[in-house]
């Protein structure tokens, strides 16, 4: 059933609206707008081609993904020549973007929140450079790490870098704040971050449309030296960033996506950020009792807060992912009142909100319903049958594990991490983009053999291909295994930057040519796969492996 | 009207062509709608679920809240009883009685329809058995969504033209295929309970 959801989930709901919804939403009546449902993805996606964005820029990685593919599918970017093309990383991602705002276009660059890891240097530094055309950076975080490593909070970049960040709480919202937040860009000719999470980006929703904006033309920043960032114009573009706070701060005040709604019951105040307001006013249908200042914007809006301080005996401070403003609210010293939020236990310190977990913070039952039952036993995901990953981990097993014993494989970012679990049990590691393979390397030089590190075919190209270079400079002792499956398998199946490129990036970077070895990982090359891991082995220096036979899944899709 | 709805199932088993017949009828209707996907390493025949809302006023939560969902439709049997926490005690548990085994520990068969059938309000549903008699086993998902078409709240004949529209051009087989699956989800039902 799986292929034609595809086609399914593509079709977009045109209709107009009915009259309950016009009574509900003056502000949509007025307009008499279409609504299309979208993913918040989508809804970024879409905002950024009608905010008028040239590019968009991106690295697959749950959940963020859909924004590209969106772009990539939309007929109407194609038309209007939008560029949107996967980037090697998200480095290379922000990078393209800043050259683009430089060139006085409005862009968008996106990633997961590793993601932006990855791109930090490309990003921070976007803060003391500044734009020229409107630059945002969309970075999806995964709280209670749906798909991912770790549940960072991407607004702790925003903070880090003094640039503004925007949280929408809703798919209309994502849509909107496009418009805004290239506006805002290009006023301050500063990039912003807008920060979303797993379940606003995979959440579909009606969004209403505005009429799409013309895009800009190529017009090369006033101050020609504004993107050059030696230490004596740094420390210029610095104070000017920094003066800049309180513009910053004075938008975030007047801002449509702040505000406060007063409340009769001021024993308690909410500061509400995100899906974060959603999961509270779920639990007040007729509205909350209590005053709630409903956070989109950053900075945070000192005077809001104040207000709210002066007037409430406590508060509590609802955010999804990490405690960032719970934590700037708090400091080290007593708050001269209450504060109430993921640090004192109010609510959990880790994981995803939702709106049960507001309703027990908030005083009121826990209507959880009966106990799963316990003969629900947990079914966590597997390599589908047929992948070409099981051959490989196969013939690993017999030539490394059997011989060798467990803790000699690095592994990586990929399906290929389901190796962890039973029946593989075959991987020792995943930690980022690209440590295989010098994880291998460090743990070669400190004298365990073999070493060997297990990649993806995207991963390598996205940044396994440096680590390689460090091994080859020094001949290190260890084998190299890129699982070609020539796509981006886990997240869907997104071109891979390396597809056809293999051999030639492994024996440019210097690998003897004789120790590349390429073979097609089937049940019936298993004692070919065996005998050639098993030569690398021995063989002391660097080696690496190429099994390469196309994801089960994308074949399935060209079907 | 208000309808708190969690689809469950196995990756890759297309929970989702449910939620977009359902989709398309709220929107048709003009009602507001909120739908929690689930994608990325979890579709790799792991557990899965999505969140689907519709309601006549504005949603905040894109997720259904713990105890308040009216109705659970899951298309594998040990998966609809993983969400027993989100059903509400008057809410109704739509299940398909055939397993997806792919873990070593799943639970008897038997054992499994007997936790089923202690939720009070249930309908188990032989949903592949059924689409397969048909002569279209693609469709079992649609025979699931006319299982549970009585407690949706949204007209019948609206669904049955939303996969009129949604399979529309794919050709007038499939389009009756899927009309003739819908029926016989709902007529199963209306049985079951009779019995």
């Amino acid at each position: 059933m799986s292929h034609f959801l595809t086609t399914i989930g593509m079709c977009r709901f045109i209709h107009q609206q009915t009259k309950a919804e016009k009574a509900n939403q003056p502000r949509e009546a007025k307009l008499e707008k279409q609504k299309v449902l979208l993913l918040g993805d989508e809804a970024i996606a879409q905002g950024a081609i009608d905010a008028g964005v040239s590019g968009f820029y991106a690295y697959p990685g749950t959940p963020s993904t859909e924004i590209m593919e969106y772009a990539q599918r939309s007929r109407e970017a194609d038309e209007l020549g939008i560029h949107r093309q996967w980037s090697a990383n998200e480095k290379t991602a922000v990078e393209a973007a800043l050259g683009m705002s430089y060139a006085g276009k409005r862009v968008i660059a996106c990633m997961k929140h590793v993601g932006l890891n990855v791109a930090a240097d490309a990003f921070v530094n976007s803060g003391i450079t500044g734009a020229n055309g409107g630059l945002i950076v969309v970075s999806a975080d995964d709280p209670s790490m749906h798909s991912s490593q770790n549940e960072q909070d991407s607004r702790f970049f925003g903070n880090f870098s003094l640039i503004p960040v925007l949280e929408p709480s809703s798919q209309q919202e994502a849509y909107d704040m496009m418009a805004y937040g290239m506006d805002y860009s290009e006023k301050y000719r500063i990039p912003l971050l807008m920060r979303i999470t797993t379940r606003l980006a995979h959440s579909r929703s009606g969004v209403v449309k505005n009429k799409r904006r013309d895009q800009n033309e190529v017009h090369m920043p006033e101050d020609g030296r504004q993107f050059v960032l030696l230490p004596s114009i740094s420390r210029k573009r610095y104070k000017v960033l920094l003066e800049t706070q309180n513009s910053f701060l004075d938008e975030s005040e007047n801002s449509p996506f702040n505000s406060y709604t007063d409340g009769a019951d001021k024993s308690i105040g909410i500061i509400a950020c995100g899906i974060g307001y959603n999961y509270y006013m779920e639990n007040y249908p007729q509205g909350s009792p209590h005053p709630v200042i409903k956070i989109g914007q950053y900075p945070l809006p000192e005077k809001m807060i104040k207000k709210m301080a002066a007037e409430c005996d406590s508060i509590l401070v609802v955010e999804e992912g990490m405690p960032v403003v719970e934590e700037k609210l708090r400091g080290f010293m007593d708050a001269p009142l209450k504060i109430k939020g993921r640090l004192d236990g109010t609510l959990p310190r880790d994981g995803e909100l939702n709106p049960n977990i507001l309703r027990i913070a908030m005083g009121m039952d826990d209507l959880t319903g009966e106990k799963t039952p316990e003969i629900v036993k947990p079914r966590p995901p597997v390599l589908c049958p047929g992948c070409p990953h099981i051959d490989t981990y196969k013939a690993l097993g017999e030539a490394v594990k059997d011989v060798y014993g467990d803790g000699h494989v690095f592994s990586d970012i990929g399906c290929y991490t389901l190796g962890a679990y039973p029946p593989y049990e075959i991987i020792n590691s995943c930690v980022d983009m690209g440590a295989s393979v010098t994880m291998a390397k460090g743990a070669a030089d400190a004298g365990i053999f073999p070493s060997i590190a297990v990649i993806g075919d995207s991963t390598f190209t996205h940044s396994g291909m440096t680590g390689l270079l460090d091994a080859v400079i020094e001949n290190t002792n260890m084998v190299l295994i890129i699982l070609d499956n020539s796509t981006t398998a886990m997240t869907g199946g997104q071109k891979s930057h390396a597809y056809g490129r293999l051999h030639n990036i492994c024996t440019g970077l210097g690998v003897a040519p004789e120790h590349v070895r390429e073979v097609i990982p089937l049940p019936k090359n298993h004692n070919e796969l065996v005998k050639i891991i098993k030569e690398e082995v021995e063989y002391p220096g660097v080696s690496v492996i190429i099994p390469t036979r196309e994801c089960i899944q994308t074949i399935g899709k060209k079907k | 009207m208000k309808r708190d709805i969690i689809l469950a199932g196995v990756g890759g088993q297309g929970i989702l062509s449910i939620a977009t017949v359902i989709g398309y009828v709220a929107v048709q209707e003009g009602l507001f709608l909120k739908q929690a996907e689930v994608h990325g390493m979890s579709q790799r025949g792991g557990d899965v679920q999505s969140n689907l809302r519709i309601s006549s006023e504005p949603i905040f939560s894109d997720l259904v809240a713990a105890g308040k969902a009216d109705l659970i439709i899951s298309v594998e049997p040990m998966e609809s009883i993983r969400y027993l926490p989100f059903l509400h005690r008057n809410g109704w548990l739509i299940t398909s009685t055939t397993p997806y085994k792919n873990i070593n520990d799943y639970p008897g068969e038997e054992e499994l329809l007997n936790e089923i059938k202690k939720v009070k309000n249930h309908v188990a549903i032989p949903a592949e058995a059924i689409a397969k008699e048909l002569g279209s086993a693609r469709s079992s998902n649609i025979v699931m969504l006319g299982a549970a078409s009585a407690y949706l709240d949204l007209p019948f004949e609206k669904l049955e033209d939303g996969l009129r529209a949604i399979f529309g051009r794919k050709g007038e087989k499939i389009v009756n295929a899927n009309i003739s699956a819908i029926r016989a989800g709902r007529d199963f039902a209306a049985k079951y309970l009779e019995n």
